[in-house]
């Protein structure tokens, strides 16, 4: 069972790998879209991305929509490992 | 309707010698080739054509952002990459890309086979989308390339994509002049990519127009030569900056030549066999269209691509349409045959010709097949007067293009 801190180290590296960000960026108040620059396109890959890597499915898309920062996105697969 | 002189004032190239114009062109006039034997393909069951003139690896990473890169297949890479020196060279400002009086013409025979085969590797064994990312179909498209030099550059005029393999980004080139002739735009990057990939290279073997000499991939393919065995297939991307030469001369920018003339004629006698009236067609319909007879061109750029059919149908059509004293040559031995990019990667080295004033000979030629010799086919670089030429690109499906040059003095 990963700890909290062990699933934001692994979202921070999944989305650093995958959109060539680097790690310092990935504060937990940096919002995807204005200060990582993300996009809708981005929104897509970083969900199989997750998936991928924490064998999950993200599959509630008002959640996902609701996500603005790095936090929210912790927090939401936090949540979802949990349920699991 | 406006009737523009149409000039070439910028070059773009990615190509099996290199990454650039400069590249491309020391390796050809150095006669260097850039086939290499594909040994992985050696696993695949049937195939037995084992050579390829791709594109040398490039760090894509270091030279386009990620936002670009997640869209585009290695041909869009091409065509990115080359549409950016070319628009370098001809001196295009961000402002002039943006007014909308600048489009794009440029093809490719498909969408990247590379990203094709990725997704339907997975979903035919899983019949899953689940790990589908979102730049799966900006990389397959048909016009990928033309969608991604768009964007790449701020461009805001006419998008157009003219896919017919072989003769793509000749057909792009037709059509970028005739845009620019018409006034509808005032300036045009035409061109096309393609990029090596065994389900492109097996077409050809299937066919039997694939070379299958791989036990010397440095001297195959041979256009012309009694011993050539098919068609080498090449990767790379070739643009030219295609623009009216008011607006050349407004913007003082340097001139690399004039098109005069496109002949575009279609063969329906059969779907895969050279016509060679055709091509003589396409040839007259250009030479018509710019004005100059047959005798006055002073060389010929073949498509020749090394197949025993096609450069014995273009060979009489090149008699035939212009004589037996003008000098041809095909560059398929140097780059092999680069499909979406073969038109302009060979116009850029025609350009050079035209430049230098000197001919390059086919690389590979070293004993005429006495069907295709009654045309002159130099055997090494001739210094000769060049002002006007000739290029011929033809496709399966039953396309023959022909454009005319003159050089810019």
């Amino acid at each position: 069972m990963l700890t909290d801190k062990e699933i934001q180290q692994r979202i921070t590296e999944v989305i650093s790998e995958e959109f060539e960000l680097e790690p310092s960026r990935l504060v937990p108040g940096a919002t995807l879209y204005d200060d990582l620059g993300l996009d809708s396109l981005d929104a897509v890959d970083m969900v199989v991305a997750l998936e991928k890597s924490f064998g999950i499915k993200l599959a509630n898309e008002e959640a996902i929509k609701a996500v603005r920062t790095m936090d929210d996105l912790c927090r939401l697969i936090i949540n979802l490992k949990k349920e699991n | 309707m406006a009737v523009n002189r149409v000039v070439i004032t910028g070059r773009g190239a990615v190509s099996p010698l290199g990454i650039g114009v400069a590249e491309l062109i020391e390796a050809v006039w150095q006669g260097r080739s850039g086939v290499k034997l594909m040994d992985e393909w050696r696993q695949i069951k049937g195939m037995r054509a084992l050579t390829a003139a791709p594109v040398p690896k490039t760090d894509a990473k270091s030279l386009l952002p990620r936002s670009m890169r997640r869209t585009m297949g290695d041909m869009a890479i091409h065509a990115t990459l080359a549409a950016r020196e070319a628009v370098e060279d001809a001196g295009l400002s961000a402002d002039l890309l943006g007014s909308g009086r600048v489009g794009v013409a440029i093809g490719s025979t498909t969408g990247s086979p590379a990203a094709y085969e990725t997704f339907y590797e997975k979903f035919l064994a899983e019949r899953s989308i689940e790990e589908l990312k979102s730049g799966f179909f900006f990389k397959i498209m048909s016009h990928s390339c033309a969608a991604n030099v768009c964007l790449a550059l701020g461009i805001t005029g006419e998008q157009w994509s003219p896919a017919s393999a072989c003769s793509s980004s000749a057909q792009a080139m037709g059509l970028g002049y005739m845009l620019i002739k018409s006034g509808r735009q005032d300036v045009v990057l035409c061109g096309g990519a393609d990029e090596v990939h065994h389900s492109v290279t097996m077409v050809f073997d299937v066919l039997k127009a694939a070379s299958r000499n791989h036990a010397q991939p440095l001297v195959t393919p041979r256009p012309f030569d009694i011993d050539r065995d098919g068609v080498v297939c090449g990767g790379g991307g070739g643009i030219l900056v295609l623009e009216s030469l008011e607006g050349a001369e407004a913007r003082g920018a340097k001139i690399h030549g004039e098109i005069l003339g496109f002949g575009h004629i279609n063969d329906c006698s059969h779907i895969a066999n050279p016509h060679s009236n055709s091509m003589s067609a396409a040839m007259r319909a250009a030479l018509q269209e710019a004005g100059v007879a047959g005798s006055e061109i002073d060389y010929v750029n073949a498509h020749a691509t090394g197949t025993p059919q096609g450069d014995i149908a273009e060979a009489g059509a090149i008699l035939k349409t212009v004589g037996s004293k003008v000098p041809v040559s095909s560059f398929k031995g140097h780059i092999g045959h680069t499909l979406g990019a073969a038109g302009a990667l060979e116009t850029i080295i025609m350009l050079e010709i035209m430049h230098r004033q000197e001919i390059i000979p086919t690389l590979n030629l070293e004993n005429p097949d006495p069907q295709c010799g009654a045309i002159a086919l130099p055997r090494e670089i001739v210094p000769r007067k060049i002002d006007l030429m000739i290029k011929n690109n033809f496709a399966l499906g039953g396309v023959n293009t022909s454009l005319v040059f003159q050089r810019w003095h």
